[in-house]
């Protein structure tokens, strides 16, 4: 599905990224975990096409996407959410998710609006569908994410951290949501700090760290490798 | 990649949304806008021709509003170089009369030329953003000029009269009235219809944020370049407009006179920008300072300033951006509403 070679991001003298390759089969669900700084942000910027790419590039079902615009990669199946909500403030929460429906999906009239109520009640937002999304809070903002990436009709899903915060019952919904979004065949790609939560989801586990992956597995080798140890907590434990 | 992922399961009562836009005056206003621009279409034949000569002016400036509007109020474009249109529309409307059109089909002609200019001058404008792209097309205009200036038949540097023109006066009068309300009325109701459009969301989702909208799809430069084009035919035609309204161009350096873009800008802040209804309240908030107090001599550009500081000051969102907000009201309801849902605000009727 998504096929990542020698990628590598500078800001300036700044190696965000550095020959990074990863290979996610269709269906398969992958946790990013890494401390702050680690490139996790950039590697989404890097396939959603947000972000530039310095070297290496980006495959999406083997269609070479490295130079390609944001908006058609999510029109030929990547849906994203990002770290920091981007609402558009002036728009109803409805519309926010009507125009991923009707561009991203590639939508219209009556089935992008039901698409865009489906993924507002899938995210629990049916509630808030006619309030502004300038005036929702923080949370609902994260759930606006979501939801207007899910209106996409995504094949490669990319979440970046949308469970912080949250409480115990709500980490649940949204992991329930993820999984059936797993089960309905989404490939999905997760950065979260959260990894109880990711953990309910993923198949595999990549740790990435000062711009390299340092571990790529299952959840538990991942979480029990020494490099990630080390990663965490510094080489005096490990 | 043609299979798309059924996502979510659709609960049963999302299949048939119930989608309305605005409030219950959602049918009311367009009705009442048009009913307002029949009278005035009848004006010619009730009061006297130095009121609807008045009213040509008042028409050019709320064109010239609206289009600045949907350029910066909805497609985040800040111009400063509007003139460019409004001056290609003036002088393409000597070379349509030149070669036998009347005016008044000239008008139409003249635009849509000028919507073709504008197309691949757009992409010398989008190299730049922000600040720059202001800049960018004040410079555009200033080279347009330029170029104008270096044609003889065109007048040169000194400007020049519209050869053939309706010889009546009163008769002239009036057409021009009606090519003033025509082009006017095109441009209100042509952006209510574009912003209720498709593209209209996504204007909308650019004008809030760019890097979102792209990454749900948004062609943002297409939408942007669809804005900019259109805006082009507007001011044009609004250029064709002062052009007939004043029997010629006095000069070049009037018509493609920055002036034009302080006023649209004047205009669309008083009025609240982002709004289909902000910028004919503020042109004709213009239109009644420029009335009454242009004899005035410096307070005029005083009283003109301090309305612009007190505006900007105490209602940032304009005069119909304030009113708006405080009580919901809209003529030109561009807003979907969802009905029917638990929860979902209180059930309305469609209406």
């Amino acid at each position: 599905m998504l096929e990542v070679e020698h990628l590598a991001v500078s800001f300036g003298t700044l190696r965000v990224l550095d020959d990074v390759s990863l290979a996610i089969p269709p269906g398969q669900a992958v946790g990013i975990v890494g401390p702050n700084g680690a490139g996790k942000s950039t590697l989404i910027n890097a396939v959603s096409g947000t972000g530039q790419v310095s070297r290496g590039t980006v495959r999406l079902a083997g269609r070479d996407v490295t130079h390609t615009s944001a908006a058609r990669r999510c029109r030929w199946g990547i849906g994203r959410s990002h770290q920091i909500p981007r609402p558009f403030g002036d728009l109803s929460v409805f519309e926010n998710v009507l125009v991923a429906a009707e561009r991203g999906a590639g939508l219209r009239g009556r089935d992008a609006a039901a698409q865009a109520l489906r993924s507002l009640e899938a995210t629990g937002l049916l509630s808030a569908a006619n309030t502004m999304a300038g005036a929702v809070p923080l949370l609902g903002r994260k759930r606006l994410e979501l939801a207007r990436a899910l209106a996409t009709s995504p094949q490669l899903l990319l979440l970046d951290e949308i469970a912080g915060g949250l409480t115990e019952g709500e980490a649940d919904e949204l992991v329930s949501t993820v999984l059936s979004l797993k089960q309905a065949g989404v490939t999905i790609m997760w950065i979260e700090h959260v990894v109880k939560a990711l953990v309910q989801v993923v198949d595999r586990l990549v740790c990435l760290a000062f711009g390299r992956i340092v571990a790529d597995g299952s959840p538990e080798e991942v979480l029990a490798s020494r490099e990630v140890a080390e990663v965490y907590l510094g080489g005096a434990l490990a | 990649m043609t299979i798309r992922s059924a996502v979510v399961t659709p609960g049963e009562d999302l299949r048939r949304p119930e989608i309305s836009r605005g409030g219950r005056a959602a049918a009311a206003g367009p009705a009442g806008a048009i009913l307002v621009l029949l009278l005035m279409a009848c004006l010619p034949y009730l009061v006297e021709p130095g009121l609807t000569s008045e009213l040509v002016t008042l028409c050019y400036l709320v064109t010239l509003a609206s289009m600045w509007n949907l350029l910066a109020g909805y497609a985040g474009m800040v111009s400063i170089g509007q003139q460019a249109y409004i001056g290609l529309g003036a002088y393409a409307l000597f070379l349509a009369n030149d070669h036998g059109l009347d005016v008044y089909t000239g008008t139409i002609v003249v635009s849509a030329v000028v919507a073709l200019v504008a197309w691949p001058l757009s992409y010398l404008a989008f190299r730049l953003r922000g600040g720059y792209f202001a800049v960018g097309t004040w410079v555009i205009a200033e080279v347009v000029r330029l170029v104008v200036v270096r044609f003889d038949s065109l007048g040169g540097a000194g400007g020049r009269g519209l050869a053939a023109v309706t010889e009546d006066p009163l008769l002239r009068r009036a057409f021009t009235y009606w090519l003033a309300l025509g082009v006017m009325a095109a441009a209100v109701l042509g952006t209510y219809l574009v912003l209720r459009s498709r593209l209209g969301l996504d204007l909308q989702a650019i004008r809030d944020d760019e890097t979102a909208a792209n990454s749900v799809g948004v062609d943002v430069t297409r939408g942007k370049r669809v804005i900019y084009v259109l805006a082009a035919a507007g001011c044009a035609a609004a250029g064709a407009v002062i052009c007939v309204d004043g029997l010629g161009v006095a000069s070049p350096g009037q018509i493609f006179g920055v002036q034009y873009s302080a006023l649209m800008i004047f205009m669309v802040v008083i009025g609240g920008i982002g709004t289909v209804e902000g910028p004919v309240i503020g042109a004709l908030v213009y239109f009644l300072l420029d009335k009454y107090f242009a004899q005035s001599g410096v307070w005029y550009l005083v009283i003109v300033g301090a309305a612009a500081i007190a505006v900007s000051l105490y209602l940032p969102r304009g005069l119909w951006g304030t009113l708006d907000r405080r009580s919901g009201l809209a003529i030109f309801p561009v807003a979907r509403r969802v009905h029917g849902h638990q929860g979902t605000a209180r059930p309305e009727t469609r209406t």
